[in-house]
């Protein structure tokens, strides 16, 4: 389809703003000389333009979206509705506090609900992300050991099968990220484990249940291990969806935490932002948590000995107040029965599928399992890559490819607890009728898809080439 | 409670018995006991839809919403065309992932292309990124892009934002970069201390500005380009992108970074939040730069079609070797930003710049006339910043009658903002009430 | 030094070609062939120190980044200035596609003949 810069035909526009009700008088000082390029259309044509983007986009809403690691859970509508209530929506960041004494109710709840389903003391909502997040808890508990003196200790111990962001995180927070293998179990292989601990030791940073969907069974041993070595433990709350309510991350010696409000709290993911990644902490961290709170609704204060700011105000407010409605609307009981059937709908699938789809680790999986293509691409040639674009063919969302890096040609499957039985075993038929393909006519499934707005693309010629903007024909 | 899992109790033991667990308690087995959370939450009962929206929109209410507005030092009140909200809102926009499986995710690619050729429009730059997460982070991202094994200082002016620069040195501590800060002289960036600073300082790595400033006023960005060159180190700026309007662009004045706060593109005050950060660069800064970004190519029939590309810097395949560990970035955010430039156009660009430096001028020169001049006599855009005899009582009686004033500064000045939404009518009500209060 | 049978290879892909006391050093054939279409490569600059065993820059593929270690210890002399503008000639030909050309060589990994290199990756 066009682009929106093609569809501009000069003069065309739209009336937005009113006459000057003043004489119009521009700065005394160098105005610009070119003209942005910016395009000229009318509104029905530019509603239309971007109708034609929906359709060639794929959400929540729009069919079943099992994307491992994601919780692409649905995102409610009443979130949506109180985010954009007027009273939060128009109020300035820095409006006296006695004007925005609602506002800051909501960040005081939220920080008692999120602090009671983690353990935590304290949490900050300055992070806008779950990335900053983890450098959040990372600065943490780096003020907090050179408070102490331990400036020696420089190395963030990493599993070999997390997410990119925590070794990211650990080299941005002025660590050195240090990797742990993992077992034939993919949990921490708690020798490896030991054997890097030491004096070096600032930290660990652990996703539990892991990112091949396993709750680590040696969990109390390993968050002792790092204590006792003198380091802290980080817990990487990406996958929360599965224990919230079952489990603390407090109560099994976790020292700090991020959790993505935008995967387990039911937020909405945009097109890939904005998210919310507040940091928790206990309270000998909480000296040192960024931003300016206010608790009493009259005065802005700030930690002793904070960090200082990961944002220019109070983080990604509206996404927190989708986060607060929905633990509001799910109450105490409601938030462990999302775990509950996150789990449920995962060992469901995985129990239905494993006979032909063999899975990384073969035993009871949390709200996520992880399938190898490895024998099917070594008999038939078709890789996780090739499944994953058979699926677009069948109006579903692919499984999250090629992670984690320590299983071969791998598929990470969560369905989320927002999805019926129905949905299910429709997307088990699915994964059950590409299988069949694979055997019979793997040419198919290697030429797929077939039916989207665009096919197979060509991402080297992206990379070598790099085009980035629009070119207008100069 | 749990109304958004669709299965009912009894399909739920129904699945549990087919797949061979008696009850939930089997299925988390695994889960050693000693790590089990045995109580129950404390946090209230879960509650229907009315009574959520009751509880919230009462919360709502305890917030002032003013009805004129005059205050900004890093948020905004501009106008949000009506397109903006409503074509944003749908769902295939709102619930999607990161395009990650570009074939079905066409839609967002595109939109975010277009936004990214833009901001290159909007600032003349080569490149821009698929966001940040706000202003201050983008300037912080952008000042660690600018480090290399030789230069590694970090020079910011005085001027600029103190919450931008806050970020910035929080960025620097988990990077053990230095930070200094160049200070301003009657407002603006004192350009000797900058040229000595840099002559100095053979590991300079960038100097960052703000325009226009924290004051509002618009520096001589085209000398603090040449001293940066000069020096050998990357000239970033931080600006207001409503203002390139009328302003000369970060790329005619040959700036290697130009990071901004996208609020004011069709983002509403929101309390801080979710805003959009813009970053956008030269060529030459292409590997350095972090986040994603969309790029044209073809697919197996020829066919234009978009990917995410140069994924090789990201973190998740460079890991800890990552120069950034952006992952989740303010993509909706984007998307409105891009609406809304599309919505006013070329046009409703400068007429929005226009009416927002007419009004400042025109509120600035009546709040002279009352005993409240100017303090710098630096050229501005739509903010300034006035001496007042009381500024305490004044902003508390703008606030009886529903007006935001201006922010009071550390030394008692007040800094003003107006935007295309304050009419001639408020601004007159606000030299009416000072008026009457001294 | 196009002929892959004169080159030594280390047992993680690189080749190296003695000209002199200096060495040319690049990926074998194999290596390309296993990371797949190269968009781009991170070298070290002139006069950079080089340390055999240890990275000296990196390899980009679309989903990939995978280091260059260095045969030898020694300084930067040159770098390729065309595989950084264009690294598809590395998948053109590995052979000519040299990275570094390292001079004041002090010590070198153990290194393997082309025949013995062909064993490894036939192994």
């Amino acid at each position: 389809m066009k682009l929106i810069f093609e569809k501009s035909i000069p003069g065309r526009g739209q009336d937005i703003f009113p006459i000057c009700d003043v004489p119009i008088c521009l700065p005394k000082a160098p105005h610009r000389n070119t003209k942005p390029r910016l395009p000229e259309i009318s509104e029905n044509e530019m509603g239309r333009h971007y109708t034609s983007l929906a359709k060639r986009a794929h959400g929540v809403n729009d069919g079943f979206y099992p994307l491992g690691s994601c919780t692409m859970k649905h995102n409610p509508k009443i979130n949506e509705a109180m985010a954009s209530l007027p009273g939060f929506v128009n109020i300035h960041p820095l409006q006296p506090p006695h004007t925005v004494v609602g506002a800051n109710e909501i960040i005081t709840e939220l920080e008692n609900f999120l602090c009671e389903i983690t353990g935590m003391d304290a949490i900050t909502f300055q992070p806008a992300a779950g990335a900053q997040g983890e450098f959040t808890g990372l600065l943490l508990i780096k003020a907090y050991l050179q408070d102490k003196g331990e400036f020696e200790r420089n190395e963030i111990l990493v599993p070999d099968s997390a997410h990119g962001t925590n070794p990211a995180s650990a080299t941005m927070a002025g660590f050195k990220s240090i990797t742990i293998k993992s077992d034939a179990f993919g949990m921490v292989d708690l020798d490896d484990l030991k054997s890097h601990l030491g004096p070096k030791t600032a930290g660990l940073m652990l996703t539990n249940p892991n990112t091949v969907g396993l709750f680590d069974t040696h969990i109390m041993d390993i968050t002792r291990l790092v204590h006792e070595a003198g380091g802290l433990c980080y817990y990487d709350g990406a996958n929360l969806n599965a224990v919230m309510g079952i489990v603390r991350p407090a109560d099994i010696g976790f020292d700090v935490i991020h959790m993505n409000l935008h995967k387990t709290f039911s937020t909405p993911h945009g097109g890939g932002g904005p998210g919310s990644g507040p940091c928790g902490c206990k309270s000998f961290l909480s000296p040192y948590l960024p931003g300016l709170t206010c608790k009493d609704g009259k005065t802005y204060t700030r930690a002793e000995k904070s960090i200082g700011n990961l944002t220019g105000f109070y983080g990604n407010f509206l996404v927190n107040i989708k986060a607060f409605t929905y633990i509001l609307t799910l109450g105490s009981k409601g938030v462990p029965s999302v775990a509950k059937n996150a789990v449920l709908n995962a060992n469901y699938m995985q129990e239905k599928l494993k006979d032909i789809y063999p899975v990384a680790f073969d035993t009871t999986c949390m709200h996520e399992f992880v399938i190898s293509l490895q024998a099917i691409h070594n008999e038939k040639n078709i890789s996780a890559l090739d499944v994953a674009k058979a699926l677009l063919d069948h109006g579903m969302h692919p499984p999250t490819m090629y992670f984690p890096l320590i299983v071969d040609e791998a598929l990470m499957i969560e369905p989320t607890e927002t999805e019926s039985r129905e949905t299910l075993d429709d997307a088990i038929e699915v994964f059950r009728d590409i299988y069949k393909m694979i055997i019979e006519s793997p040419e198919i499934v290697a030429a797929s898809p077939q039916t989207t707005p665009v096919l197979r693309l060509d991402e080297v010629k992206a990379a070598r080439e790099p085009k980035l903007k629009y070119n207008f024909g100069e | 409670m749990g109304i958004f899992i669709p299965n009912t109790t009894d399909e739920q033991i129904r699945m549990l018995n087919d797949i061979g667990y008696k009850d939930f308690d089997d299925l988390f087995a695994l889960i050693p006991d000693e790590a089990k959370f045995k109580g129950n939450l404390n946090i209230p009962m879960g509650k229907s839809e009315i009574e959520v929206t009751h509880t919230i929109e009462s919360i709502a209410n305890k917030n002032t919403i003013f009805r004129s507005i005059f205050r900004g030092a890093g948020a905004y009140n501009h106008y949000v065309p009506s397109a903006v909200n409503s074509i944003s809102n749908k769902e295939e926009f709102l619930t999607a992932y990161t395009p990650y499986q570009a074939e079905i995710s066409q839609g967002i690619l595109q939109s975010i292309f277009e936004y990214q050729t833009m901001i290159t429009e909007l600032t003349d730059m080569d490149i821009a990124n698929a966001s940040m997460y706000d202003g201050a982070s983008a300037a912080a991202e952008a000042c660690a892009m600018c480090k290399d094994r030789k230069r590694s200082t970090i020079y910011v002016s005085e001027a600029v934002d103190k919450r931008i620069l806050e970020v910035i040195k929080t960025y620097s501590f988990g990077r053990d970069t230095t930070v200094k800060v160049i200070p301003e002289t009657n407002g603006i960036t004192d350009k000797d201390a900058l040229r000595k600073a840099l002559d100095d300082d053979s590991s300079a790595a960038c100097f960052l500005m703000q325009y226009p400033n924290y004051y509002g006023l618009i520096e001589d960005a085209d000398t603090l380009c040449k001293i940066t060159h000069d020096a050998g180190a990357q000239f970033i700026m931080s600006v207001q992108p409503l203002s390139l309007g009328v302003l000369k662009t970060p790329g005619e004045i040959g700036a290697d970074i130009c990071v901004g706060e996208g609020q004011p593109l069709g983002l509403g005050l929101n309390f801080g939040g979710p805003y959009l950060g813009i970053l956008a660069t030269t060529n030459k800064n292409l590997r350095k730069i972090p986040g994603r970004l969309i790029g044209e190519t073809v697919d197996s029939a020829g066919d234009r079609g978009f990917v995410l590309t140069l994924q090789a810097r990201e973190q998740h395949i460079r890991r800890d070797k990552a120069s950034s560990n952006i992952c989740s970035n303010q993509a909706l955010c984007a998307l409105k930003a891009g609406l809304y430039m599309a919505t006013i156009g070329p046009k409703g660009l400068e007429q929005v710049s226009t009416l927002c430096s007419s009004k400042a001028h025109y509120m600035a020169e009546e709040l002279s006339k009352i005993g409240m001049p100017l303090v710098y006599e630096v050229p501005f855009w739509n903010e300034f910043v006035t001496s007042c005899p009381n500024t305490d009582k004044l902003l508390s009686s703008l606030e009886t009658k529903g007006i935001l004033g201006g922010l009071k500064l550390e030394d008692g000045n007040i800094l003003w903002c107006c935007t295309e939404l304050n009419t001639k009518e408020d601004i007159d009500t606000v030299i009416a009430i000072a008026k009457e209060v001294f | 030094m196009n002929d892959p049978r004169e080159l030594m290879y280390t047992k993680d892909h690189e080749w190296i070609y003695y000209d002199g006391e200096d060495a040319y050093v690049g990926i074998s054939d194999f290596a390309q062939q296993e990371l797949g279409d190269l968009v781009f490569v991170n070298l070290p600059e002139v006069d950079d120190e080089v340390i055999a065993g240890e990275s000296f820059g990196d390899v980009e593929s679309v989903k990939a980044v995978s280091d260059v270690l260095s045969p030898v210890t020694g300084i930067v002399l040159e770098v390729n200035e065309e595989i950084l503008e264009d690294a598809s000639l590395i998948n053109q030909d590995a052979f000519s596609a040299w990275f570094i050309k390292v001079g004041n060589i002090t010590e070198t990994e153990d290194l393997l003949t082309a025949e013995e290199y062909d064993r490894i990756i036939e192994g």
